[in-house]
């Protein structure tokens, strides 16, 4: 049994990796940056969230919205402010300027909220149960856990629809295979990139807060390592493809677990960046990454 | 292996009109021998075969997308042959790279100019004789007596072959800074740096005004003869391809449809009719 | 006359970052026998030097090779842990503190090189953000097993364990390196004058393999690796001379840097350190050695100098950083820049 819950655990951090991982991929896929500061965006949605229920004693619902909500408009501010006038510039400037962006928001929370942690409350509590037992109390599953996992299922369908059935998501896919055609088409590049943006940083809200619900320390560098993370698992997924980092994340998360639980706790990130190491030598596009070879 | 295949169409004698006089009675620089290749089950070029003598000038032309680049990249193992042998000078280069066949005497331009941008232009023609500058990382970073020396010589090599091109006077500039007919000067330049025995040049006219095209057909056979070398070119301006190219060779779907001197080439049915589609 | 012309330009380029280099260390040095120096900018002046080197030879990576390496702070940590581990080892043969010192620097460049040598084998395979993101994942890796290796120094010599402390030393050994404690008692034997002459070896090998054979093909390769390969030069040996030597001039600085302190752990060389390092190259300007001195050195004491804004402190750092940014590469300030290059110019001739 303990297997299975070892199981259950990588699946469910790997779910949370895997809707980080998403915006990760998104603004690759169309913009072609790594968004450093998406790791710190967890972090602001987490607070509001943590905020509006602990100092407002609003519902959990009503935090996650506004942590949502929130983190929408940030990340489309973020983009207006920081990324769009550089739109043009090496990918390398980009680069920097998101570290930047991550330096800012990190500094800012430690400002606001100060560096002292914040205990992240339970919100998944039903019937006064934190979990629920199967085979006769064999075995016990939080209900963070379950919500996460259904939630990145929801959030992957309804990704995948809106991509592949929705005028918008096609148009966000025609700008991730070229720009300058898809402008031709008529498709306004610039609120695609605006929109990307929005609903990665929306994502990364509801990662911040199952992330937290799940690892209930907060801290403004709480999404960092997480945010590296999953940008791995983008990358081991293949970068760009929003079912790679769907499977990217859930290995990743399956691989530090039971690296955690079988060899070492201290060696666990080693063995998950071996393993990605690995991934990328004999496949060196990611899992699900198309190789584009550049024509002669 | 190559035995039981048969012999090959246009070098050595077969047809005496393709091959200028001179390389009558030698042995080819360049043999293919059913060479192909595939991409993911499509077949870009398929048994291609073709000689060229030693100081021949050859073209290689056909429709857009007739799979002439692939060609080029086949020769230069950019791409890796799925089937066939390439014998460069008499060698298998089934197993080299592009850098060593390179060594071994091929150098090419390519159709998209590939140029160091960055650097200057003297610097793009002394990356071309690298392999014939003799000095170590070590002696390089240590400015022993070796690096004077090499780099001297080096620098006087560069601008005699910038000479050929009266190139001289731009050594300086960076070469991502050129005018677009002068980038493609250079990457020939660069190329006959390498000190290649057989030149492939990838639409070298393209872009070119009819008074550039005409200076570069006389410069092409200008380097035939002072190199005396072969060289193998692609190119859609017929004036040019017909003017100076001694064998042709025409592609189309990725197969040879014709083979000769220009004369009989212009007047081939199969190839008119891959140009203009066939006539009612 | 073209050839004097051009001589002149990379010569004097080189004169230039070399004098820049020289004259700031002579008036640091002035500054500090006077006691006009305030003690933190005094207990920066080395780490100034290890961030120098490291900006310059991340630098050859990211500027001349062009290829984005995340994991450069894990280098520094090699060189660092193996250089301390040395010095220890030699405290009683070697008496002399420069001496030691510099042999704990070669230590450390040799055995970073050794790791970047290990390490480009897969690394140099990959191309862009892959290299990028592996380059990375080695960072964390070294991180990770410095955390976690034990060293110990006895009468029987070298003990080595993994994750926890198996040496079991004899009498009167030394554990050296404490996993995640690091190592601790170091001898604090840097001093600026070595910062200075590490930064000028780093410069005559940067410089100079640039203006080589080598650092040609290092550039033509970062331009364009399909040309290069088709002209005859060996990609994978020019991308790992740079990356190995990239790596060795980190070591080097790494084991300066951890001599600097009494303690270091394994921590201090994470993925932020790597990041900074990388800031200061691309505002320094990709493949301009002097720029990488400049803003390694303008970079590293800007939080200091903006030690009056107090908590705002890092915020400041991180809106510079976004304005630099913006100013230098947006495409507005740039047609703008680029206009007024084109007067100047144009007045010239």
């Amino acid at each position: 049994m303990s297997f299975l819950n070892f199981l259950i655990s990588g699946i469910s951090l790997g779910s949370i990796y895997a809707i980080i991982a998403l915006g990760y991929t998104m603004v690759y896929g169309i913009a072609k940056m790594l968004n450093f500061a998406h790791g710190d965006v967890i972090m602001v949605g987490a607070y509001i969230c943590f905020y509006a229920v602990f100092s407002f004693e609003l519902p959990p619902i009503v935090g996650i919205l506004m942590a949502i909500a929130v983190c929408t408009v940030l990340g489309i501010v973020i983009e207006k402010l920081a990324y769009k006038p550089l739109r043009s510039a090496p990918s390398l400037a980009v680069l920097i300027t998101a570290i930047g962006v991550s330096y800012f928001l990190q500094n800012a929370a430690q400002l606001l909220w100060t560096s002292s942690p914040k205990v992240f409350p339970r919100f998944f509590n039903f019937g006064g149960q934190a979990s629920v037992s199967f085979f006769g109390g064999q075995l016990s599953v939080s209900w963070t856990t379950i919500i996460t996992i259904i939630t990145c299922i929801i959030i992957m369908l309804a990704l995948t629809w809106f991509t592949g059935k929705t005028k918008r998501g096609k148009a966000m896919r025609a700008c991730s295979e070229d720009k300058g055609a898809a402008q031709l088409m008529g498709i306004n590049v610039d609120a695609t990139i605006s929109m990307t943006f929005a609903i990665g940083s929306g994502l990364a809200a509801i990662a911040g807060v199952l992330l937290c619900s799940a690892y209930p320390t907060l801290v403004p560098t709480t999404g960092s390592m997480p945010g590296i993370k999953a940008f791995t698992a983008a990358v081991f997924g293949g970068i760009g493809s929003i079912p790679g980092a769907l499977l990217g994340g859930l290995l990743l998360g399956i691989i530090e677990i039971m690296a955690k639980a079988y060899i070492s706790t201290q060696l666990s990130d080693a063995i998950v960046f071996a393993v990605l190491i690995i991934v990328l030598l004999v496949k060196p596009a990611g899992l699900l990454g198309k190789r584009v070879n550049e024509k002669v | 292996m190559s035995k039981q295949r048969e012999p090959v169409k246009l070098v050595p004698v077969p047809n005496p009109n393709i091959i200028p006089e001179r390389d009558a009675d030698k042995s080819p620089i360049l043999e293919c021998r059913h060479l192909g290749i595939d991409f993911s089950g499509l077949t870009a070029v398929n048994d291609f075969n073709m000689a060229i003598g030693r100081t021949e000038i050859a073209g290689l032309i056909g429709p857009n997308g007739a799979g002439k680049t692939t060609v080029f990249n086949l020769l230069t193992k950019v791409y890796q042959p799925t089937r066939g042998t390439i014998l460069l000078d008499g060698y298998e280069t089934s197993k080299m790279t592009t850098a060593q066949i390179n060594r071994l005497g091929i150098a090419r331009t390519f159709q998209n100019i590939r140029l160091f941008n960055n650097l200057t232009v003297e610097d793009n023609v002394k990356l071309g004789l690298h392999n014939y500058i003799n000095y170590g990382t070590l002696s390089g970073v240590l400015r022993l007596p070796k690096y004077w020396k090499a780099e001297r010589i080096a620098h006087e090599r560069a601008l005699e072959l910038l000479s050929i091109f009266d190139m001289e006077n731009l050594a300086d500039i960076k070469a991502g800074a050129l005018p677009y007919g002068a980038q493609r000067r250079l990457e020939i330049v660069r190329a006959l740096a390498t000190n290649p025995s057989l030149l492939l040049l990838d639409e070298p006219a393209a872009g070119m005004n009819p008074s550039e095209t005409a200076e570069l057909m006389d410069n092409i056979v200008k380097i035939r003869d002072l190199f005396k070398i072969a060289i193998l070119l692609i190119e859609h301006d017929m004036n040019l391809v017909m003017g100076i190219c001694e064998g042709i060779c025409v592609l189309n779907f990725g197969e040879v449809i014709a083979k000769g001197t220009p004369d009989e080439i212009k007047n081939n049915p199969a190839v008119i009719e891959a140009y203009l589609g066939k006539g009612k | 006359m073209g050839k004097v012309k051009k001589l002149g330009a990379k010569t004097r380029y080189n004169i230039i970052t070399y004098t820049v280099v020289v004259l700031a260390y002579i008036v640091m040095q002035l500054l500090s026998t006077g006691d006009m120096l305030t003690s933190s900018i005094e207990g920066m002046l080395v780490p100034i030097c290890v961030y120098i080197v490291m900006a310059v030879s991340l630098n050859l990576t990211v500027g001349v090779l062009g290829e984005l390496s995340l994991g450069h702070a894990g280098f520094m940590s090699v060189g660092a842990f193996s250089g301390v581990t040395v010095a220890v080892i030699l405290e009683n043969a070697v008496a002399s503190e420069p001496l030691r010192l510099a042999i704990a620097m070669v230590a450390g460049a040799v055995f970073a090189a050794i790791a970047g040598f290990l390490i480009g084998i897969p690394v140099l395979r990959l191309n862009g953000d892959y290299l990028a993101i592996v380059t990375l994942a080695f960072g964390e890796i070294i991180k990770s097993i410095f955390n976690n290796l034990y060293v110990g120094l006895d009468s029987n010599g070298l003990h080595f364990s993994l994750l926890s402390d198996n040496t079991n030393l004899a009498e009167g050994g030394e554990l050296i390196i404490g996993g995640p404690m690091g190592i601790g008692g170091i001898d604090r034997i840097s001093t600026f004058t070595a910062g200075f002459v590490l930064i000028i070896i780093t410069l005559i090998i940067v410089l100079n393999m640039m203006n080589s054979r080598t650092g040609r093909a290092v550039m033509a390769i970062r331009d364009n690796r399909i040309a290069a390969e088709s002209i005859g030069i060996q990609v994978t040996k020019y991308k790992m001379i740079a990356f190995v030597t990239s790596a060795a001039l980190a070591g080097a600085s790494g084991a300066l840097f951890a001599m600097n302190y009494s303690t270091i752990a394994a921590n201090k060389f994470d993925f932020n350190t790597s990041i900074l390092v990388l800031v200061f190259v691309v505002l320094g300007g990709l493949g301009n050695v002097l720029g990488s001195v400049i803003a390694a050195a303008a970079l590293t004491v800007l939080p200091e100098a903006l030690r009056g804004f107090d908590d705002y402190r890092m915020l400041t750092y991180a809106i510079v950083l976004i304005l630099v940014m913006l100013a230098t590469n947006s495409s507005t300030v740039r047609g703008f820049i680029d206009r007024l290059r084109f007067k100047k110019t144009g007045k010239e001739s």
